[in-house]
């Protein structure tokens, strides 16, 4: 509503006072005529309303208000660089609109001509954009593409830079009025924005100061300042527990302050006297709250001021942990020098021990150089003075094939690393297979710092793995040779089972045989003697004499027949073991000459003496008695069939030592060579071989004799001279068989 | 040869002991019963165990000579045969065989045999041993007879 009426006035200004900068006082007596007393009354208006107010927002709006009722500016923007800002804001807007609130300028786009006019305190015109060029040349701005003027607001006549603009809107141009205007509202901004400043920098004071007491306080270590007679001016608070007490504190930690007090003084006293401006020095405190020893490193600077006069600047460093901290630190370099002995030992006597292996150790660093080596390596990798081509390209030989050993080891992940080597003896140029053990070294932090190798010649093991298995080879030849001949020596004992078997078999049907054939030889044999001795008795009628002889030869080979045949059957019996013992008890004497007169006619026939020699204690005999009977008749017989003068004697004696009875027939016949002594006993042996032979008899007798005696566990022995006779003795024990 | 002994049973049976010889070989059986009867024996002759059985009983013997290997019926199954028969188990029986096997004999002193010859034995010799045997249960003879007579008669 006001708008539309001051618009007028204002277009009447224009035309005859134009904006020239005309002073004041010449503008206040214009004012006295006509139109000039309004315009008086307008600029008390605006000088009493700036009265009282301090903020700039309130005098801005205050001023733009006076603009649009006074000058007939209706649409305004005042923008104010603000105390460390480096941009223009808007502190009031008049007619623009809610968008005039948010714009804003920064004074470091150097482009903009906003910026322009305030650094230069130019007045500038932007007229409606006629094209799109002129479009680029405006600033954006709330008035858009409306015209409007630019005002530098400043102090005039100051050389400061001017602290604001005025955006008026309008193409008219602007009124003379307009030139007292900025000049009061320049005056006015910069009365506030002084005090603004003026305050500001009071708050900024104390906050330094408050500041610098927590920076000194945060310091751990005691700062004071003191005045020239030692008095405490300023002190943070870890000096302040070492210097100060108060009445309620404790009497030791008052003392403890007291003497710490004294103990300062004196120290800056001296330092006084020396009055070298800086210096270090120790000094020894007491803690007030334990009563512990605190050493000090005192540092003090004197500082000159020329309103307070001067003082000293004091900084106590508690060393007391550094004291023992540095003479910790001796303790261990003196700990690290011995121990830094030691391993030079330890070092040394490694190198002992690695140059005392026989087998070659090479150390290689990171890089696949080699380090280290002992003696038996170098002699596989260092070509010897004076070496020939052929020693040289050895050892270069083995260098290449153990380089690529450690480049393989180098690459790979493992930490260790075996290997075979085909090196060569570098004197000689035999062949030297080599187990490589390599080791890594890693440091603290894991990185590969040396490759350790220890080669171990394999030549020996190889020839020994080689003799083994020469040797397992034969072992294993001589394991089948023994398998073989075990599975032979089996099959050839199963075969002789089965030849014992069959042999058993064999000589039971033999016996089975025997006995048959004699049952079958004996049947017409009976008959055959049956009836000569019939025709011998006369049972036919009476006989010639020379029949009756010959009847008698028919006779007695009969029964020499007869008695092979027995013989035989005895034997078989005896083998098949289907002889029984009929055990009874009888005595001696008896038997004897049951014997004796058995073979009686014979006996008279050879025109022998035969006598008995029976011992009187002989013992009965519990045995088979037929047995026994059999063996003498056998004996006696022989005794008389072999000797042709002299006597045949039978005794029998007893041994009560080994509980025997000897039954002996001894004679004074042919004898028998110690040769033959023995073969006597076997089968069909007569020592007369020949085809007639001289004495008869089956063979058998002595054969049979011999088991007989076995069977009753006892034993026939002979004795006997060639031509002087024999003696053959039957022992039995008394006790006869078990 | 039965027809023979029969006659010379009729003859002298009075008398004369009564001899049943059993042996299936003919020449050692008629060996025996003319060296038998030469000695002063009736002789009844069996060629098997099965005819020994039968003449057994139908002569009453005062001996039986047994031979042990015996077709149809061998000598021990016959002597068991007479022994379990009152009528002829007082009769002694002599094994009289050509086998000298051990066990032959005691086979056949459990087949009830009162003794035992071993062939080859000349005639004499067995003479001798029945003779022996019957003089030893000559007692017990007159007893067999009359039983037999009794039998006859009944």
């Amino acid at each position: 509503m006001a708008v539309g009426a001051a618009r007028r006035p204002a277009t009447k200004r224009n035309g005859s006072a134009p904006y020239t900068g005309v002073p004041r006082v010449r503008v206040a007596v214009e004012e006295t005529l006509g139109d000039e007393a309004e315009e008086l009354a307008a600029r008390v208006r605006l000088l009493e309303g700036f009265v009282g107010r301090g903020e700039i927002a309130d005098a801005a709006q205050l001023a733009l208000q006076w603009l649009g009722n006074a000058v007939g500016i209706t649409q305004s923007i005042c923008l104010v660089r603000l105390s460390g800002d480096v941009s223009l804001a808007v502190v009031a807007s008049q007619g623009v609109g809610g968008s005039a609130g948010s714009f804003n300028i920064s004074l470091e786009d150097w482009n903009n001509p906003l910026v322009t006019a305030l650094n230069h305190r130019k007045q500038l015109f932007f007229p409606e954009p006629h094209a799109t060029a002129d479009r680029k040349r405006r600033p954006s701005t709330p008035f858009e593409d409306a015209a409007f003027h630019v005002v530098p607001l400043g102090v005039s006549g100051f050389s400061e830079e001017p602290f604001g603009l005025l955006l008026l809107g309008g193409s008219a141009p602007l009124p003379h009025e307009l030139h007292w205007f900025t000049s009061v509202f320049g005056q006015k901004l910069d009365q506030i924005l002084r005090q603004e400043a003026l305050t500001e920098g009071d708050r900024k004071q104390g906050r330094e100061r408050s500041l610098l007491y927590s920076i000194i306080n945060a310091v751990s270590d005691p700062i004071l300042l003191t005045d020239t007679e030692g008095r405490l001016l300023i002190a943070n608070s870890r000096a302040l527990t070492l210097f100060t007490a108060t009445e309620e504190e404790s009497e030791g930690r008052r003392s403890a302050v007291r003497m710490n007090n004294m103990l300062l003084s004196s120290a800056l006293s001296s330092k006084a006297i020396e009055e070298t401006g800086a210096a270090r020095r120790e000094l020894l405190l007491v803690n007030p709250i334990d009563g512990s020893d605190l050493v000090f490193e005192l540092l003090s600077t004197v500082t000159e001021d020329p309103r307070q006069g001067s003082g000293v600047v004091s900084i106590l460093r508690n060393v007391t942990d550094l004291r023992r901290a540095s003479e910790e630190i001796e303790e261990n370099y003196r700990k690290m020098r011995v121990a830094e002995a030691q391993a030079r030992a330890e070092s040394d006597r490694l190198n002992l021990i690695i140059d005392s292996v026989a087998d070659p150790i090479v150390v290689t660093d990171a890089g696949g150089a080699t380090s280290l080596m002992n003696e038996p390596a170098e002699r596989l990798f260092t070509i010897p003075k004076g070496a020939s081509a052929i020693e040289q390209r050895w050892v270069q030989s083995n260098d290449a094939h153990f380089s690529s050993f450690i480049a393989g080891m180098l690459v790979s992940a493992d930490q260790r690393r075996v290997g075979e080597i085909g090196l060569v003896e570098a004197k000689t140029g035999e062949p030297m297979p080599v187990e490589a053990i390599a080791g890594k070294i890693l440091s603290e932090h894991g990185e590969l710092t040396a490759v350790v190798t220890i080669l171990h010649d394999r030549r020996e093991a190889i020839e020994k793995a080689k003799l083994y298995e020469q040797l397992k080879q034969a072992s294993d030849e001589l394991e089948r040779k023994i398998q073989l001949a075990t599975a032979d020596i089996a099959q050839q004992n199963e075969l002789l089972r089965r030849q014992a078997i069959e042999l058993e078999q064999a000589s039971a049907l033999k016996s089975q045989f025997l006995a048959n054939m004699s049952h079958e030889f004996r049947t017409p044999l009976n008959a055959m003697l049956g009836y000569t001795s019939m025709l011998l008795q006369g049972v036919g009628g009476p006989i010639e004499a020379p029949v009756k002889r010959q009847l008698g030869r028919i006779e007695s080979n009969g029964r020499h027949l007869l008695t092979i045949i027995n013989e035989i059957l005895d034997i078989s019996r005896i083998e098949a073991g289907r002889m029984p013992l009929q055990v009874s008890k009888f005595r001696i004497p008896e038997l004897v000459s049951e014997v004796k007169a058995e073979l009686e006619p014979i006996i008279v026939r050879s025109k022998l003496s035969v006598t008995l020699h029976v011992a009187k204690d002989l013992p009965p005999l519990f045995t088979d008695r037929q047995k026994v009977k059999q063996i003498l008749l056998n004996l006696l017989s022989n005794a008389l069939k072999f000797t042709h003068h002299g006597a045949v004697t039978i005794s029998a004696t007893a041994d009560k030592r080994d509980r025997t009875v000897q039954l002996s027939v001894v004679d004074t016949g042919i004898g028998i060579a110690p040769a033959d002594q023995e073969r006597i006993f076997e089968d069909f042996r007569q020592l007369d071989n020949s085809p007639t032979r001289a004495y008869g008899g089956t063979g058998l007798g002595l054969s049979i004799c011999r088991r007989l005696a076995q069977m009753l566990d006892g034993r026939i022995s002979v004795q006997s001279q060639m031509g002087r006779g024999s003696t053959f003795t039957l022992a039995l024990p008394t006790k006869g068989r078990r | 040869m039965n027809t023979k002994t029969d006659s010379n049973a009729d003859a002298k049976k009075a008398d004369r002991p009564r001899v049943l010889l059993v042996d299936d070989y003919p020449d050692a059986r008629e060996m025996y019963a003319e060296y038998l009867e030469f000695s002063g024996f009736e002789v009844v002759e069996a060629e098997n165990g099965m005819e020994a059985l039968q003449r057994a009983v139908e002569t009453s013997p005062d001996i039986i000579l047994m031979d042990l290997s015996l077709p149809v019926m061998d000598g021990w199954e016959a002597t068991r045969r007479l022994k379990a028969d009152k009528r002829t188990a007082p009769i002694p029986v002599v094994a009289l065989t050509g086998h000298a096997l051990a066990g032959i004999s005691e086979g056949a002193k459990k087949a009830g045999c009162d003794a035992f010859v071993t062939k080859p034995c000349l005639p004499e010799d067995l003479v001798k041993e029945i003779r022996k045997i019957l003089e030893s249960s000559a007692a017990n003879r007159k007893v067999r007879r009359s039983g037999k007579y009794a039998k006859s008669i009944g």
